[in-house]
């Protein structure tokens, strides 16, 4: 008996070492596992073999079982290999086909500057707020100090729809309204649309953008000033950016300054960018003049301010080197594409 | 305004620096410095020449072949030049030497030109004769150099052998400043020098002016009178007798020159020198031409006409301020002189004018006339009152030095008294509070001394200089000390009060939303001009009394195009599709965030409503449906959870009348959509189908909400059923839905059109409509007969609506 089950064992063995396809595999699992196969033909033959041997014997048919199905386990695993290796040969695809994406649409480079300053301000605890495009003629000028006969109500060749109402000249007049609503301490951007009546060229246009800034509160100082903004132009221009304070006029700050960034193009060594200097004049600021918070009921000798004023276009102009104010308002989407 | 280094170190001894040096400097104490040019800067090796011997060129009839002694040496020289004699002294570039430009004038070369020694027609030459021209400069600035020819030193001004750059005044740096309007003393020499002497911590000198004058009283000779004096606050005369017109000597011609005013003569030389030195503009009068021995100066007469010394006949009006002698008017104040009585060459007697006039009034009057001078220029910013009587005698005192006439004693003045100088109390403590510095009260006092700025201890205040009209208050003293102190030494600190809550306002946040969902629908940002032509809205088919029509008109407006304010953003939208367009840009999406303006009332009283459109447009690839889609992909993205509406009576004539619909959200207008009506794409150039979304931003904001809760994922499987129907044409598909999901009650879950078909199959005038509706309930599992129930209603709706349901 045992010689018959170790030449079934043999057998099986030689079959599916020989046997070439999954089928044929199941072939001899059906032949020698089956209800009809020849070990389960064996284990029906027990009752011929001694009663104290039986136990003994039928270990060994259960062992030649197992073995045989542990072999044809790992021989059906080696064909599925095989065939998956096979499948997968034929799926080879050209992975430099272009990709498909999503058509998405792009953002003004107006607007992506201006979510980045928007970011650099929130994260310094500055509100973002809004003020009316027309605007009437006090908040433009008188309340910013430039009263009836300034000569900066002149510089700045305003669009007036009546002796009252004209078209913002700058985001300052936000200042006003904000020192108006009786909140302090403030701490604010207001960005918007201003209007001046400058013709359309490379460098103009008679709308644009401004992004204004204003800091009240009771000890606030020029340094405090310089600080933030030095901040900002890191964060906006890079770790790298220098910054230079020169003194200025503004009508509605004292003292006032504008502020210079060293050339991003060059890191400050002069190239055609920033005209051989070094530095890129960026923005127009200085402490709140003490007459601008008196008229808004705001005591001078107990707040301080600072505000700021940057052109958005010029920013944007300037980071994503734009050539050309018009082609900001064409809106061609070879231009807008590209951000 | 460009001033000369080299007058300014005149009254600055012992300023030595490099022109970069002096740049950075200047501005960083706040006389900002635009840039500078140096005359010299390709003029190498050029001496005097004196020209020994003149011959013929042996084979150039225009040639002629010079020795000329340049000093150490003789060289020999050919040259074109057909105005040189023997004698005569000229600037000679040696070889190896450089000039600035071509002898025909035109733009100058970045690097010079070279000059070498070489041979002209076989003749060697060793170095060349400058034209004025070659030198960089021109005629108008050196009147004296020859129409065509080399430029000719005046006969023993100079050894061969001298440096004839230094002759021409050339050797010197042209600084532009930028002057800040508030610093009207900085539009002259002296204010700048002042700046100057402060910045690099030296003297200031001002030129002495002697007191000047012959015995007479020229109060005798004239009266002033002042009628005005809101527009005249001070105006001093002096008088000049026997006139002796002539050159102004070469220092003064070449420091007009540097500042690019031409010499003409003595008198005139001197009143524009005056003019650029103490930054007081004069007028001279023939004297001889005034009656009555009066000036008055008074307001002139509406309709009024008067002719200035161009020549030009001048409207006035009764805000324009004149110069009157006892009979007429003789100049507009402040502006320009009339013909009446201006400096002839047979003038005998002048009266100096130097005067303090309104500055608001001037540049009004100005800009009413048309008639920008210098002197008004000057003028507009409102000058010092003590400034015209120390111009108007340094003007006299250089009249006696240049011997161009006898000047008369005395000085007629008449205005407003003098206002007493500005006090203001010195606060160091305060400074430094303001600044987020520790300056010493020391290092402040160091500053204003060098400043002018007098402090008097006993009673602890400072005392302004009359030129300072622009420091009234501490915050302009503050300015001061900072400025000298040094902008760059003061600290970077950020603000240290109680921290703030940074964020944007809640219409940024949908703004937002909305830039995001247009991108992701493939829809790219456009920036529109908030003014147009009125003729848009034919262009856009709306008719004559409709309210888009009321809009705001620009009084001064750049153009008609650009004249009123826009009361839609839809000619904006067309316009930026329009270039695409034109441009063969392809299947082009855009979207734009911008107001319209729309008043409560015209004319304007109060300020008009200004609202944020959100406008979707485009043309190419899609159609009406892509455009919905986007719509709602914004609607979704801002938490407005309900299916919106669409109602297609909408009033929209630039639209399609088929196709075109309000979007209406629990049951608010909030905008519309559809196809641009043919005519109107037509218009503006558009040669395709073009889809347009105009969204209104204020009446979204408040619909929108952040509020998102679960609702639990169903457990309990889905029953689906579909259904096709037949319906006429006209039914709409919402109107359908709308049926169904009434009729299906909660347990409906979706309900989604999956087939819809007009044609062959279906007979004329009806449509088939195909819907997949699916039904769950969230607590168990459904039976047929609740489903069986539902669509049985919906069966029983659709049928009302005289559907015909196909099995």
């Amino acid at each position: 008996m045992n010689e018959q089950l170790e030449k079934i064992k043999e057998d099986a063995f030689k079959l599916i070492r020989e046997s070439d396809t999954a089928e044929k595999l199941n072939d001899i699992r059906v032949a020698y596992l089956g209800k009809k196969g020849e070990l389960t033909a064996i284990l029906k033959s027990m009752k011929d073999v001694a009663a104290e041997d039986r136990p003994k014997f039928g270990q060994m048919v259960n062992d030649a079982r197992s073995q045989i199905e542990t072999m044809l386990e790992e021989s059906k695993s080696r064909f599925e290999a095989a065939a998956m290796e096979e499948k997968l040969k034929h799926e080879v695809i050209d992975v430099t086909l272009p990709g498909k994406a999503p058509e998405m649409g792009h953002r003004h480079p107006n607007t992506v500057a201006l979510e980045e300053v928007e970011r650099i301000f929130t994260g310094l605890g500055y509100e973002v707020v809004s003020g009316p495009e027309i605007e009437k003629d006090y908040y433009n000028f008188e309340a910013l100090n430039i009263p009836a006969d300034h000569p900066a109500k002149d510089e700045q060749d305003t669009f007036y729809i009546n002796g009252d109402i004209l078209l913002r000249t700058q985001t300052s007049s936000v200042q006003i309204h904000e020192m108006e609503k009786g909140r302090l301490p403030i701490r604010m951007i207001a960005p918007g649309r201003v209007f001046r009546s400058d013709e359309v060229d490379a460098t103009h246009s008679p709308c644009f953008h401004q992004i204004e800034g204003l800091v009240v509160d009771e000890k606030v100082t020029f340094a405090d000033l310089k600080g933030t903004l030095d901040s900002f132009a890191k964060q906006l221009f890079g770790e790298e950016t220098k910054v230079k304070f020169r003194p200025h006029h503004f009508p509605f700050t004292e003292p006032s300054a504008e502020m210079d960034v060293s050339c991003f193009k060059c890191g400050g060594k002069g190239c055609r960018f920033c005209k051989g200097s070094g530095w890129i004049e960026i923005l127009g600021c200085g402490m709140v003049h003490p007459h601008v918070l008196e008229l808004r009921g705001i005591d001078p000798e107990k707040y301080v301010g600072f505000a700021f004023g940057v052109g958005l276009e010029r920013i944007a102009l300037l980071k994503y080197e734009i050539d050309d104010m018009r082609l900001m308002y064409e809106n061609d989407v070879r231009f807008l594409s590209q951000f | 305004m460009d001033t000369s280094l080299n007058w300014i170190k005149a009254y600055v001894p012992g300023l030595e620096c490099t022109d970069e040096e002096y740049f950075d400097r200047m501005t960083l104490t706040g006389t900002k410095v635009e840039g500078f040019k140096r005359p010299d800067k390709n003029l190498e090796k050029i001496v005097v020449g004196k020209i020994l011997s003149i011959e013929k060129h042996p084979d150039a009839d225009k040639l002629i072949v010079c020795r000329v002694s340049v000093g150490n040496e003789e060289l020999q020289i050919v040259t074109g030049a057909p105005n040189v004699n023997v004698g005569d002294l000229v600037p000679v570039v040696l070889d190896g030497g450089k000039v600035a430009g071509g002898h025909d004038g035109g733009p100058l070369p970045e690097d010079g030109i070279k000059i070498k020694s070489g041979k002209l027609r076989g003749v060697d030459s060793f170095g060349m004769m400058c034209a004025i021209e070659e030198l960089g400069s021109d005629r108008n600035l050196y009147p004296e150099a020859p129409e065509n020819g080399v430029y000719i030193f005046p006969e023993g001004s100079a050894e061969p052998g001298d440096d004839a750059i230094e002759l021409l005044g050339l050797h010197d740096t042209i600084f532009e400043y930028e002057i800040t309007s508030n610093r009207v003393d900085c539009y002259s020499v002296l204010g700048i020098a002042r700046e100057a002497a402060a910045t690099f911590d030296r003297p200031f000198v001002p030129p002495v002016v002697k007191e000047t004058g012959n015995d007479e009283d020229v109060n005798s000779f004239v009266k002033v009178e002042i009628k005005d004096t809101d527009l005249c606050s001070r105006y001093c005369a002096r008088a000049v007798k026997n006139i002796r017109l002539g050159e102004s000597p070469a220092w003064l011609r070449h420091r007009l020159a540097s500042a690019g005013v031409r010499p003409i003569n003595n008198i005139v030389d001197i009143t524009n020198y005056v003019m650029l030195e103490y930054g007081q503009p004069m007028h001279a009068y023939d004297m001889d031409k005034l009656a009555g021995s009066r000036i008055v100066v008074k307001r002139a007469e509406d309709g009024e006409s008067f002719v200035t010394l161009d020549g030009a006949e001048r409207k006035l009006d009764k805000d324009v301020l004149m110069i009157c002698d006892g009979e007429k008017e003789v100049g507009i104040a402040g502006i320009m002189g009339g013909e009446n009585s201006m400096i002839t060459d047979d003038v005998k007697n002048m009266l100096f004018e130097a005067a303090t006039f309104n500055g608001a009034n001037i540049r009004k009057s100005a800009k009413r006339l048309g008639l920008r001078t210098d002197a008004s220029g000057i003028f507009e910013k409102g000058l010092d009152p003590a400034n015209a009587e120390a111009a108007i005698n340094r003007a006299c005192a250089l009249i006696e030095e240049l011997d161009a006439g006898d000047v008369v004693g005395g000085m007629v003045d008449a205005g407003l008294p003098i206002k007493e100088e500005t006090k203001i109390e010195f606060k160091p403590d305060k400074y430094n509070k303001l600044l987020g510095t520790d300056i010493s009260a020391e290092d402040m006092l160091a500053i204003f001394k060098k400043l002018e700025i007098a402090y008097d201890d006993k009673s602890g205040m400072l005392v302004i200089p009359s030129f300072r009209q622009d420091l009234k208050g501490q915050a302009d003293i503050a300015e001061e000390v900072a400025r000298f102190f040094g902008y760059d030494k003061i600290p970077l600190t950020l603000p240290s009060g109680e921290g703030m809550e940074g964020r944007l306002s809640y219409p940024m946040r949908i703004e937002a939303i909305a830039r995001d969902s247009a991108e992701r629908c493939g829809f790219s940002q456009a920036y529109e001009y908030s003014f147009e032509s009125p003729k848009v809205f034919d262009k856009l088919l709306i008719p004559e009394g409709d309210a888009l029509r009321a809009a705001i008109t620009i009084s001064n407006p750049l153009g008609e195009d650009f004249s009123i304010m826009r009361t839609t953003s839809v000619n904006g939208m067309l316009t930026a599709l329009s270039l695409n367009f034109n441009r063969r840009n392809k299947d082009v999406k855009l979207y734009e965030l911008g107001n319209i303006y729309i008043p409560h009332a015209l004319p304007l009283t109060e300020l008009p409503d200004e609202r944020m459109q959100f406008t979707l447009g485009f043309y190419g690839k899609g159609d009406f449906y892509s455009m919905k889609g986007a719509v709602e992909v914004f609607l979704k993205a801002s938490g407005m959870k309900d299916e919106p509406e669409y109602d297609a009576s909408v009033d929209a004539p630039f639209l399609h009348p088929g196709r075109k619909a309000s979007v209406i959200y629990k049951g608010e207008k909030i905008g519309f959509l559809g196809e641009v009506h043919p005519l109107v794409a037509k218009n503006y150039g558009i040669k395709d189908r073009v889809y347009l979304a105009v969204l209104d931003m204020p009446v979204i904001v408040p619909l929108t909400s952040f509020d998102m809760k679960y609702e639990g994922i169903a457990k309990f499987p889905a029953v689906t059923r579909d259904i096709s129907m037949v319906a006429k044409k006209e039914t709409t598909a919402g109107s359908i839905e709308k049926m169904i999901r009434q009729r299906g009650g909660k347990i409906l879950e979706s309900v989604k059109l999956f087939d819809i078909y007009e044609g062959d199959q279906v007979k004329e005038g009806y449509k088939s409509i195909a819907y997949s509706l699916s039904f769950r309930d969230m607590e168990k599992t459904l039976s047929d007969e609740e489903v069986g129930t539902a669509m049985k209603k919906i069966l029983n709706g659709l049928q009302s609506m005289d559907i015909e349901l196909r099995s």
